[in-house]
Protein backbone atom coordinates (compact mmCIF):
# COMPACT_ATOMS: atom_id res chain seq x y z
CA UNK A 1 0.00 0.00 0.00
CA UNK A 2 1.34 3.39 -0.86
CA UNK A 3 2.27 5.75 1.96
CA UNK A 4 1.11 9.35 2.32
CA UNK A 5 3.80 12.02 2.13
CA UNK A 6 3.80 15.34 3.96
CA UNK A 7 6.02 18.43 4.03
CA UNK A 8 7.28 19.11 7.55
CA UNK A 9 9.98 21.69 6.98
CA UNK A 10 11.20 24.21 4.43
CA UNK A 11 14.40 26.17 3.90
CA UNK A 12 14.84 28.92 1.35
CA UNK A 13 17.58 31.18 0.06
CA UNK A 14 15.87 33.30 -2.55
CA UNK A 15 17.07 36.46 -4.29
CA UNK A 16 14.18 38.30 -2.59
CA UNK A 17 14.46 36.80 0.87
CA UNK A 18 16.55 34.41 2.93
CA UNK A 19 14.71 32.30 5.48
CA UNK A 20 10.97 31.72 5.70
CA UNK A 21 9.86 34.99 7.39
CA UNK A 22 11.74 37.23 4.93
CA UNK A 23 10.67 35.14 1.93
CA UNK A 24 7.02 35.11 3.02
CA UNK A 25 7.10 38.89 3.42
CA UNK A 26 8.66 39.27 -0.04
CA UNK A 27 6.03 36.99 -1.61
CA UNK A 28 3.15 38.87 -0.06
CA UNK A 29 4.53 42.27 -0.99
CA UNK A 30 5.90 41.57 -4.44
CA UNK A 31 9.49 42.33 -3.39
CA UNK A 32 11.97 42.03 -6.24
CA UNK A 33 15.36 40.36 -5.80
CA UNK A 34 16.70 41.42 -9.19
CA UNK A 35 19.66 43.79 -9.36
CA UNK A 36 21.96 45.44 -11.88
CA UNK A 37 25.33 43.63 -12.01
CA UNK A 38 28.13 46.05 -13.01
CA UNK A 39 30.41 43.11 -13.90
CA UNK A 40 27.93 42.02 -16.59
CA UNK A 41 28.08 45.45 -18.21
CA UNK A 42 31.87 45.19 -18.22
CA UNK A 43 31.62 41.73 -19.83
CA UNK A 44 29.36 43.20 -22.56
CA UNK A 45 26.47 40.90 -21.80
CA UNK A 46 23.15 41.86 -23.39
CA UNK A 47 21.43 41.11 -20.10
CA UNK A 48 23.06 42.93 -17.17
CA UNK A 49 20.65 42.08 -14.37
CA UNK A 50 20.30 38.97 -12.20
CA UNK A 51 18.58 37.61 -9.13
CA UNK A 52 21.24 37.12 -6.43
CA UNK A 53 20.51 36.23 -2.79
CA UNK A 54 22.00 38.71 -0.33
CA UNK A 55 23.84 35.94 1.45
CA UNK A 56 26.49 36.43 4.14
CA UNK A 57 29.02 33.66 3.48
CA UNK A 58 30.19 33.77 7.12
CA UNK A 59 26.71 32.58 8.12
CA UNK A 60 27.81 29.10 7.00
CA UNK A 61 29.98 28.91 10.12
CA UNK A 62 26.70 28.23 11.92
CA UNK A 63 26.07 25.20 9.71
CA UNK A 64 29.40 23.50 9.11
CA UNK A 65 32.33 22.39 11.27
CA UNK A 66 35.14 24.91 11.04
CA UNK A 67 37.46 22.52 9.21
CA UNK A 68 34.81 21.93 6.55
CA UNK A 69 34.03 25.63 6.25
CA UNK A 70 37.74 26.51 5.93
CA UNK A 71 38.17 24.93 2.51
CA UNK A 72 34.69 25.54 1.10
CA UNK A 73 34.73 27.70 -2.02
CA UNK A 74 31.67 26.51 -3.95
CA UNK A 75 28.90 29.05 -3.58
CA UNK A 76 26.33 26.59 -4.92
CA UNK A 77 27.23 24.08 -2.22
CA UNK A 78 27.09 26.83 0.39
CA UNK A 79 23.60 27.84 -0.73
CA UNK A 80 22.42 24.21 -0.79
CA UNK A 81 23.82 23.37 2.64
CA UNK A 82 22.08 26.34 4.23
CA UNK A 83 18.71 25.65 2.58
CA UNK A 84 18.83 21.93 3.37
CA UNK A 85 19.89 22.33 6.99
CA UNK A 86 17.29 25.07 7.50
CA UNK A 87 14.57 22.70 6.25
CA UNK A 88 15.86 20.02 8.61
CA UNK A 89 15.77 22.28 11.67
CA UNK A 90 12.44 23.82 10.56
CA UNK A 91 11.06 20.27 10.75
CA UNK A 92 12.08 20.18 14.39
CA UNK A 93 15.31 18.21 14.10
CA UNK A 94 18.72 19.11 15.43
CA UNK A 95 22.08 19.08 13.64
CA UNK A 96 24.94 17.02 14.95
CA UNK A 97 24.45 13.39 15.86
CA UNK A 98 26.86 10.49 15.57
CA UNK A 99 24.38 7.92 14.24
CA UNK A 100 23.64 6.84 10.69
CA UNK A 101 19.98 7.53 9.94
CA UNK A 102 19.14 4.50 7.80
CA UNK A 103 15.53 5.57 7.22
CA UNK A 104 16.47 9.02 5.93
CA UNK A 105 17.84 10.10 2.56
CA UNK A 106 18.38 13.09 0.35
CA UNK A 107 17.69 14.06 -3.26
CA UNK A 108 19.34 17.35 -4.08
CA UNK A 109 19.95 18.71 -7.55
CA UNK A 110 21.88 21.32 -9.46
CA UNK A 111 22.31 22.07 -13.13
CA UNK A 112 26.09 22.52 -13.25
CA UNK A 113 28.85 22.11 -10.69
CA UNK A 114 30.47 25.33 -9.55
CA UNK A 115 32.41 26.68 -12.53
CA UNK A 116 34.32 29.18 -10.37
CA UNK A 117 35.84 26.22 -8.53
CA UNK A 118 36.44 24.43 -11.83
CA UNK A 119 38.10 27.56 -13.25
CA UNK A 120 40.51 27.65 -10.31
CA UNK A 121 41.44 24.02 -11.02
CA UNK A 122 41.92 24.77 -14.71
CA UNK A 123 44.14 27.76 -13.99
CA UNK A 124 46.32 25.84 -11.52
CA UNK A 125 46.71 22.86 -13.82
CA UNK A 126 47.52 25.04 -16.82
CA UNK A 127 50.13 26.86 -14.71
CA UNK A 128 51.68 23.43 -13.93
CA UNK A 129 50.72 23.86 -10.25
CA UNK A 130 48.27 20.98 -9.86
CA UNK A 131 50.04 19.90 -6.67
CA UNK A 132 48.74 23.07 -5.01
CA UNK A 133 45.08 22.18 -5.54
CA UNK A 134 44.80 20.20 -2.31
CA UNK A 135 42.21 17.79 -1.02
CA UNK A 136 39.07 19.93 -1.25
CA UNK A 137 38.62 20.51 -4.98
CA UNK A 138 37.21 17.17 -6.14
CA UNK A 139 34.38 17.16 -3.60
CA UNK A 140 33.33 20.62 -4.81
CA UNK A 141 33.37 19.97 -8.53
CA UNK A 142 31.66 16.59 -8.42
CA UNK A 143 28.02 16.70 -9.46
CA UNK A 144 27.03 15.11 -6.15
CA UNK A 145 28.81 17.76 -4.08
CA UNK A 146 25.80 19.24 -2.31
CA UNK A 147 24.25 15.87 -1.54
CA UNK A 148 27.56 14.67 -0.14
CA UNK A 149 27.89 17.69 2.15
CA UNK A 150 24.27 17.55 3.36
CA UNK A 151 24.08 13.78 3.85
CA UNK A 152 27.42 13.81 5.64
CA UNK A 153 26.47 16.65 7.95
CA UNK A 154 23.21 14.95 8.97
CA UNK A 155 24.25 11.29 8.79
CA UNK A 156 21.78 10.13 6.15
CA UNK A 157 21.97 6.41 5.39
CA UNK A 158 19.15 5.92 2.90
CA UNK A 159 19.19 6.95 -0.77
CA UNK A 160 21.43 9.99 -1.34
CA UNK A 161 20.95 11.07 -4.92
CA UNK A 162 22.00 14.08 -6.95
CA UNK A 163 19.70 14.78 -9.86
CA UNK A 164 20.05 17.11 -12.79
CA UNK A 165 17.26 17.95 -15.22
CA UNK A 166 18.01 21.55 -16.18
CA UNK A 167 15.17 23.88 -15.12
CA UNK A 168 13.05 20.95 -13.95
CA UNK A 169 15.71 19.81 -11.46
CA UNK A 170 14.15 21.21 -8.29
CA UNK A 171 10.66 19.82 -8.75
CA UNK A 172 12.13 16.55 -10.00
CA UNK A 173 14.17 16.17 -6.78
CA UNK A 174 10.98 16.63 -4.76
CA UNK A 175 9.09 14.14 -6.96
CA UNK A 176 11.84 11.55 -6.45
CA UNK A 177 11.90 11.98 -2.68
CA UNK A 178 8.11 11.81 -2.61
CA UNK A 179 8.16 8.55 -4.60
CA UNK A 180 10.69 6.87 -2.29
CA UNK A 181 8.58 7.61 0.77
CA UNK A 182 5.31 6.77 -0.99
CA UNK A 183 6.76 3.40 -1.98
CA UNK A 184 8.02 2.70 1.53
CA UNK A 185 11.74 2.87 0.76
CA UNK A 186 12.41 5.72 3.18
CA UNK A 187 10.67 7.47 6.07
CA UNK A 188 12.21 10.87 5.51
CA UNK A 189 13.73 12.52 2.44
CA UNK A 190 15.37 15.94 2.40
CA UNK A 191 14.81 17.26 -1.13
CA UNK A 192 15.68 20.40 -3.02
CA UNK A 193 18.08 22.10 -5.37
CA UNK A 194 20.69 24.79 -5.56
CA UNK A 195 21.94 27.05 -8.33
CA UNK A 196 24.82 29.48 -8.47
CA UNK A 197 24.87 31.16 -11.87
CA UNK A 198 28.39 32.39 -12.44
CA UNK A 199 29.42 34.58 -15.36
CA UNK A 200 30.35 31.64 -17.61
CA UNK A 201 26.97 29.93 -17.45
CA UNK A 202 25.29 33.34 -17.65
CA UNK A 203 27.31 34.21 -20.77
CA UNK A 204 26.26 30.98 -22.47
CA UNK A 205 22.58 31.78 -21.91
CA UNK A 206 23.16 35.39 -22.97
CA UNK A 207 24.57 34.17 -26.28
CA UNK A 208 21.35 32.23 -26.97
CA UNK A 209 19.50 35.61 -27.06
CA UNK A 210 16.86 34.37 -24.65
CA UNK A 211 17.66 36.74 -21.76
CA UNK A 212 15.91 40.01 -20.89
CA UNK A 213 18.00 42.90 -22.26
CA UNK A 214 15.68 45.92 -22.46
CA UNK A 215 15.43 46.70 -18.76
CA UNK A 216 19.05 46.88 -17.62
CA UNK A 217 18.37 50.32 -16.18
CA UNK A 218 15.18 49.17 -14.40
CA UNK A 219 16.30 45.84 -12.94
CA UNK A 220 13.14 45.27 -10.93
CA UNK A 221 11.05 45.51 -14.10
CA UNK A 222 13.24 43.22 -16.16
CA UNK A 223 11.47 39.91 -15.48
CA UNK A 224 7.99 40.10 -17.05
CA UNK A 225 6.34 36.66 -17.32
CA UNK A 226 3.06 36.56 -19.29
CA UNK A 227 3.31 40.23 -20.30
CA UNK A 228 3.17 41.68 -23.81
CA UNK A 229 6.54 43.29 -23.11
CA UNK A 230 8.21 40.04 -21.98
CA UNK A 231 11.55 39.85 -23.73
CA UNK A 232 13.43 36.96 -22.20
CA UNK A 233 14.26 35.62 -18.77
CA UNK A 234 16.53 36.95 -16.04
CA UNK A 235 18.90 34.34 -14.58
CA UNK A 236 18.86 33.92 -10.83
CA UNK A 237 20.73 32.07 -8.11
CA UNK A 238 19.54 30.51 -4.89
CA UNK A 239 18.43 27.30 -3.23
CA UNK A 240 15.52 25.78 -1.38
CA UNK A 241 14.68 22.53 0.35
CA UNK A 242 11.62 20.66 1.54
CA UNK A 243 11.69 18.07 4.31
CA UNK A 244 9.37 15.26 3.27
CA UNK A 245 8.13 12.60 5.69
CA UNK A 246 5.94 9.58 5.79
CA UNK A 247 2.63 10.92 7.19
CA UNK A 248 2.39 8.39 10.03
CA UNK A 249 6.00 9.01 11.02
CA UNK A 250 5.33 12.77 11.13
CA UNK A 251 2.08 12.39 13.09
CA UNK A 252 3.73 10.10 15.61
CA UNK A 253 6.23 12.79 16.55
CA UNK A 254 3.61 15.57 16.41
CA UNK A 255 5.41 17.36 13.61
CA UNK A 256 4.03 20.59 12.18
CA UNK A 257 2.72 19.75 8.73
CA UNK A 258 2.82 22.41 6.02
CA UNK A 259 1.09 20.44 3.28
CA UNK A 260 0.64 17.02 1.74
CA UNK A 261 2.08 16.02 -1.62
CA UNK A 262 -0.79 14.14 -3.20
CA UNK A 263 0.67 13.64 -6.67
CA UNK A 264 3.87 14.00 -8.60
CA UNK A 265 5.15 13.10 -12.04
CA UNK A 266 8.22 13.60 -14.17
CA UNK A 267 8.56 12.67 -17.83
CA UNK A 268 9.97 13.81 -21.15
CA UNK A 269 8.30 14.71 -24.40
CA UNK A 270 11.07 12.84 -26.19
CA UNK A 271 11.97 15.95 -28.21
CA UNK A 272 9.27 14.95 -30.71
CA UNK A 273 6.07 16.57 -31.99
CA UNK A 274 7.20 20.15 -31.39
CA UNK A 275 9.53 19.18 -28.59
CA UNK A 276 13.24 19.99 -29.06
CA UNK A 277 16.29 20.38 -26.86
CA UNK A 278 14.89 23.74 -25.73
CA UNK A 279 11.12 23.53 -26.36
CA UNK A 280 8.57 21.19 -24.80
CA UNK A 281 6.44 18.71 -26.68
CA UNK A 282 2.94 19.81 -25.55
CA UNK A 283 1.80 16.19 -25.31
CA UNK A 284 4.57 15.52 -22.77
CA UNK A 285 3.62 18.52 -20.63
CA UNK A 286 -0.06 17.60 -20.68
CA UNK A 287 0.60 13.97 -19.86
CA UNK A 288 2.89 14.99 -16.98
CA UNK A 289 0.28 17.28 -15.40
CA UNK A 290 -2.51 14.74 -15.88
CA UNK A 291 -0.43 11.91 -14.42
CA UNK A 292 0.29 13.96 -11.29
CA UNK A 293 -3.42 14.75 -10.93
CA UNK A 294 -4.50 11.15 -11.49
CA UNK A 295 -2.03 9.86 -8.94
CA UNK A 296 -3.61 12.00 -6.26
CA UNK A 297 -7.11 11.37 -7.59
CA UNK A 298 -7.39 15.15 -7.83
CA UNK A 299 -10.21 16.58 -9.91
CA UNK A 300 -8.67 19.20 -12.27
CA UNK A 301 -11.50 21.49 -11.13
CA UNK A 302 -10.11 21.40 -7.59
CA UNK A 303 -6.89 23.21 -8.49
CA UNK A 304 -7.06 26.64 -6.81
CA UNK A 305 -3.69 27.89 -7.96
CA UNK A 306 -1.15 27.12 -10.64
CA UNK A 307 2.43 27.97 -9.76
CA UNK A 308 3.72 28.15 -13.31
CA UNK A 309 7.12 27.73 -14.87
CA UNK A 310 6.49 30.94 -16.90
CA UNK A 311 9.94 32.38 -17.53
CA UNK A 312 8.98 35.46 -19.63
CA UNK A 313 9.76 34.07 -23.07
CA UNK A 314 7.53 33.19 -26.01
CA UNK A 315 7.04 29.81 -24.31
CA UNK A 316 4.71 31.40 -21.70
CA UNK A 317 1.82 31.38 -24.18
CA UNK A 318 2.36 27.72 -25.00
CA UNK A 319 2.53 26.88 -21.30
CA UNK A 320 -0.82 28.53 -20.64
CA UNK A 321 -2.36 26.60 -23.54
CA UNK A 322 -0.93 23.37 -22.13
CA UNK A 323 -2.31 24.03 -18.64
CA UNK A 324 -5.70 24.82 -20.14
CA UNK A 325 -5.75 21.58 -22.13
CA UNK A 326 -4.40 19.46 -19.26
CA UNK A 327 -6.98 20.77 -16.78
CA UNK A 328 -9.83 21.22 -19.28
CA UNK A 329 -10.36 24.73 -17.92
CA UNK A 330 -10.48 28.05 -19.82
CA UNK A 331 -11.42 31.68 -19.22
CA UNK A 332 -13.81 32.16 -16.27
CA UNK A 333 -13.14 28.58 -15.19
CA UNK A 334 -9.33 28.87 -15.23
CA UNK A 335 -7.56 28.79 -11.81
CA UNK A 336 -5.43 31.61 -10.41
CA UNK A 337 -1.93 31.50 -11.87
CA UNK A 338 1.31 33.17 -10.88
CA UNK A 339 5.01 33.17 -11.63
CA UNK A 340 7.52 33.81 -8.88
CA UNK A 341 10.06 34.54 -11.62
CA UNK A 342 8.55 38.03 -11.94
CA UNK A 343 10.24 38.81 -8.60
CA UNK A 344 13.40 36.70 -8.57
CA UNK A 345 14.10 35.76 -12.19
CA UNK A 346 14.70 32.20 -13.29
CA UNK A 347 16.86 30.34 -10.80
CA UNK A 348 17.33 27.42 -13.26
CA UNK A 349 17.74 24.22 -11.23
CA UNK A 350 16.74 26.06 -8.05
CA UNK A 351 13.57 27.48 -9.59
CA UNK A 352 11.52 24.38 -8.83
CA UNK A 353 12.46 24.12 -5.17
CA UNK A 354 12.14 27.86 -4.43
CA UNK A 355 8.78 27.95 -6.21
CA UNK A 356 7.67 24.80 -4.38
CA UNK A 357 8.40 26.51 -1.07
CA UNK A 358 6.37 29.50 -2.31
CA UNK A 359 3.52 27.14 -3.25
CA UNK A 360 3.56 25.52 0.19
CA UNK A 361 3.55 28.92 1.93
CA UNK A 362 0.61 30.13 -0.19
CA UNK A 363 -1.30 26.99 0.83
CA UNK A 364 -0.45 27.36 4.48
CA UNK A 365 -1.21 31.08 4.68
CA UNK A 366 -4.10 31.19 2.18
CA UNK A 367 -2.92 33.76 -0.33
CA UNK A 368 -1.89 34.14 -3.95
CA UNK A 369 1.31 36.11 -4.46
CA UNK A 370 1.25 38.86 -7.07
CA UNK A 371 2.66 38.67 -10.58
CA UNK A 372 4.83 41.75 -10.67
CA UNK A 373 5.44 43.56 -13.97
CA UNK A 374 2.17 42.32 -15.44
CA UNK A 375 0.52 45.65 -16.22
CA UNK A 376 0.30 44.59 -19.87
CA UNK A 377 -0.67 40.92 -20.00
CA UNK A 378 -0.35 39.10 -23.30
CA UNK A 379 -3.80 39.16 -24.99
CA UNK A 380 -3.66 35.47 -25.92
CA UNK A 381 -2.87 34.58 -22.29
CA UNK A 382 -5.75 36.77 -21.07
CA UNK A 383 -8.09 35.05 -23.52
CA UNK A 384 -7.20 31.58 -22.18
CA UNK A 385 -6.62 32.28 -18.49
CA UNK A 386 -9.07 35.15 -17.93
CA UNK A 387 -7.93 38.60 -16.73
CA UNK A 388 -9.14 37.91 -13.17
CA UNK A 389 -6.76 35.01 -12.72
CA UNK A 390 -3.53 36.95 -13.27
CA UNK A 391 -3.24 38.87 -9.98
CA UNK A 392 -0.91 41.87 -9.84
CA UNK A 393 -1.37 42.39 -6.11
CA UNK A 394 -1.57 39.78 -3.36
CA UNK A 395 -4.96 38.11 -3.03
CA UNK A 396 -6.10 36.64 0.29
CA UNK A 397 -8.05 33.54 -0.63
CA UNK A 398 -8.53 30.02 0.68
CA UNK A 399 -6.08 27.81 -1.18
CA UNK A 400 -6.54 24.05 -0.83
CA UNK A 401 -4.71 22.62 -3.82
CA UNK A 402 -1.78 23.94 -5.85
CA UNK A 403 -0.30 22.54 -9.04
CA UNK A 404 3.41 23.32 -9.45
CA UNK A 405 5.26 22.49 -12.64
CA UNK A 406 8.63 23.16 -14.25
CA UNK A 407 9.92 22.41 -17.73
CA UNK A 408 13.58 22.08 -18.67
CA UNK A 409 16.00 21.83 -21.57
CA UNK A 410 16.05 18.29 -22.85
CA UNK A 411 12.23 18.40 -23.00
CA UNK A 412 11.94 17.32 -19.34
CA UNK A 413 8.75 18.04 -17.39
CA UNK A 414 7.83 17.73 -13.73
CA UNK A 415 4.59 18.42 -11.89
CA UNK A 416 3.70 18.31 -8.21
CA UNK A 417 0.28 18.60 -6.59
CA UNK A 418 0.28 20.05 -3.06
CA UNK A 419 -2.84 19.96 -0.86
CA UNK A 420 -3.71 21.31 2.56
CA UNK A 421 -3.15 18.50 5.01
CA UNK A 422 -6.21 16.71 6.32
CA UNK A 423 -5.44 13.46 8.06
CA UNK A 424 -8.83 11.99 7.25
CA UNK A 425 -9.00 13.50 3.75
CA UNK B 1 64.76 29.10 12.45
CA UNK B 2 65.11 26.81 15.50
CA UNK B 3 62.79 23.91 16.31
CA UNK B 4 60.67 25.96 18.71
CA UNK B 5 60.17 28.66 16.09
CA UNK B 6 59.18 26.03 13.51
CA UNK B 7 56.75 24.50 16.00
CA UNK B 8 55.16 27.88 16.72
CA UNK B 9 54.59 28.43 13.01
CA UNK B 10 53.48 24.82 12.47
CA UNK B 11 50.74 25.28 15.05
CA UNK B 12 49.30 28.11 12.96
CA UNK B 13 49.31 25.85 9.91
CA UNK B 14 47.42 23.16 11.86
CA UNK B 15 44.73 25.46 13.29
CA UNK B 16 42.24 25.35 10.36
CA UNK B 17 42.47 21.55 10.19
CA UNK B 18 42.00 20.88 13.90
CA UNK B 19 38.35 20.94 14.87
CA UNK B 20 39.02 20.85 18.61
CA UNK B 21 41.32 23.82 19.21
CA UNK B 22 41.98 22.78 22.81
CA UNK B 23 44.03 19.86 21.53
CA UNK B 24 46.52 22.36 20.08
CA UNK B 25 47.23 23.72 23.54
CA UNK B 26 48.91 20.50 24.65
CA UNK B 27 50.97 20.03 21.52
CA UNK B 28 54.48 18.55 21.93
CA UNK B 29 56.95 16.99 19.53
CA UNK B 30 55.37 13.59 20.31
CA UNK B 31 51.90 14.68 19.20
CA UNK B 32 50.49 12.53 16.37
CA UNK B 33 48.54 14.60 13.83
CA UNK B 34 45.87 12.01 13.14
CA UNK B 35 45.57 10.20 16.47
CA UNK B 36 46.08 13.07 18.91
CA UNK B 37 44.80 16.09 16.99
CA UNK B 38 42.05 14.06 15.22
CA UNK B 39 42.95 15.60 11.88
CA UNK B 40 41.25 14.01 8.86
CA UNK B 41 43.92 12.12 6.92
CA UNK B 42 42.71 13.69 3.63
CA UNK B 43 43.74 17.08 5.05
CA UNK B 44 47.43 16.06 5.42
CA UNK B 45 47.77 17.06 1.77
CA UNK B 46 46.44 20.55 2.57
CA UNK B 47 48.76 20.86 5.58
CA UNK B 48 51.74 20.02 3.36
CA UNK B 49 50.64 22.58 0.75
CA UNK B 50 50.22 25.25 3.44
CA UNK B 51 53.58 24.36 5.01
CA UNK B 52 55.32 24.59 1.62
CA UNK B 53 53.95 28.04 1.17
CA UNK B 54 54.65 29.17 4.73
CA UNK B 55 58.30 28.05 4.82
CA UNK B 56 58.92 28.55 1.12
CA UNK B 57 60.05 24.95 0.66
CA UNK B 58 59.09 21.94 -1.42
CA UNK B 59 58.10 18.72 0.30
CA UNK B 60 58.47 15.65 -1.92
CA UNK B 61 56.31 12.53 -1.63
CA UNK B 62 58.82 10.53 0.37
CA UNK B 63 59.29 13.31 2.92
CA UNK B 64 55.56 13.92 3.15
CA UNK B 65 54.97 10.30 4.10
CA UNK B 66 57.21 10.77 7.13
CA UNK B 67 55.09 13.62 8.53
CA UNK B 68 53.13 11.65 11.11
CA UNK B 69 54.09 13.29 14.39
CA UNK B 70 54.98 16.90 15.11
CA UNK B 71 58.61 15.79 15.53
CA UNK B 72 58.60 14.26 12.03
CA UNK B 73 57.09 17.44 10.62
CA UNK B 74 59.71 19.66 12.21
CA UNK B 75 62.49 17.31 11.01
CA UNK B 76 61.26 17.50 7.42
CA UNK B 77 60.68 21.24 7.48
CA UNK B 78 64.08 21.95 9.08
CA UNK B 79 65.81 19.69 6.57
CA UNK B 80 64.14 21.35 3.58
CA UNK B 81 64.82 24.85 4.92
CA UNK B 82 68.50 24.07 5.28
CA UNK B 83 68.76 22.34 1.93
Amino acid sequence: MSRRVVVTGVGVLSPNGIGVPAFLHALQNGVSGIRFIPKYEELKFNCQVAGIPQFDWEDLRNYLPEVTFHGLRSIGIGYGVKAALDAWTDAGYTIGNDKTLWDTGCVFGSSVADTDVIRNAIERVDAKESKKLGSRVVEQIMGSGITAYVAGRLGFGNRTISNSAACATGTQAIVMGYEYIRNGAAKRMLTGSSEYVDQYVFGAFDSMRILSRKFNEQPQQSSRPMSSSACGFVPGSGAAALMLEDMEYALERNATIYAEIVGGATNSGGQRCGGTMTAPNPAGVIQCIQTALAEGKVDPGAIDLISGHLTATAADRLEIRNWSTALGRTGEDFPMINSLKSMIGHCLSAAGSIEAVAAVLQLKHDFVHPNTNLEDPDPEIVRIAGADHLPVTMIKKEINTVAKANFGFGDVNTCLIFSKFNQHG
Amino acid sequence: MDRQAILDELKKVLVPYTENKELLGGITEDTDLLKDLKINSANLVDIIIDAESKYNIEIDFDSAEKMITVRNCIDVIAEKMNA
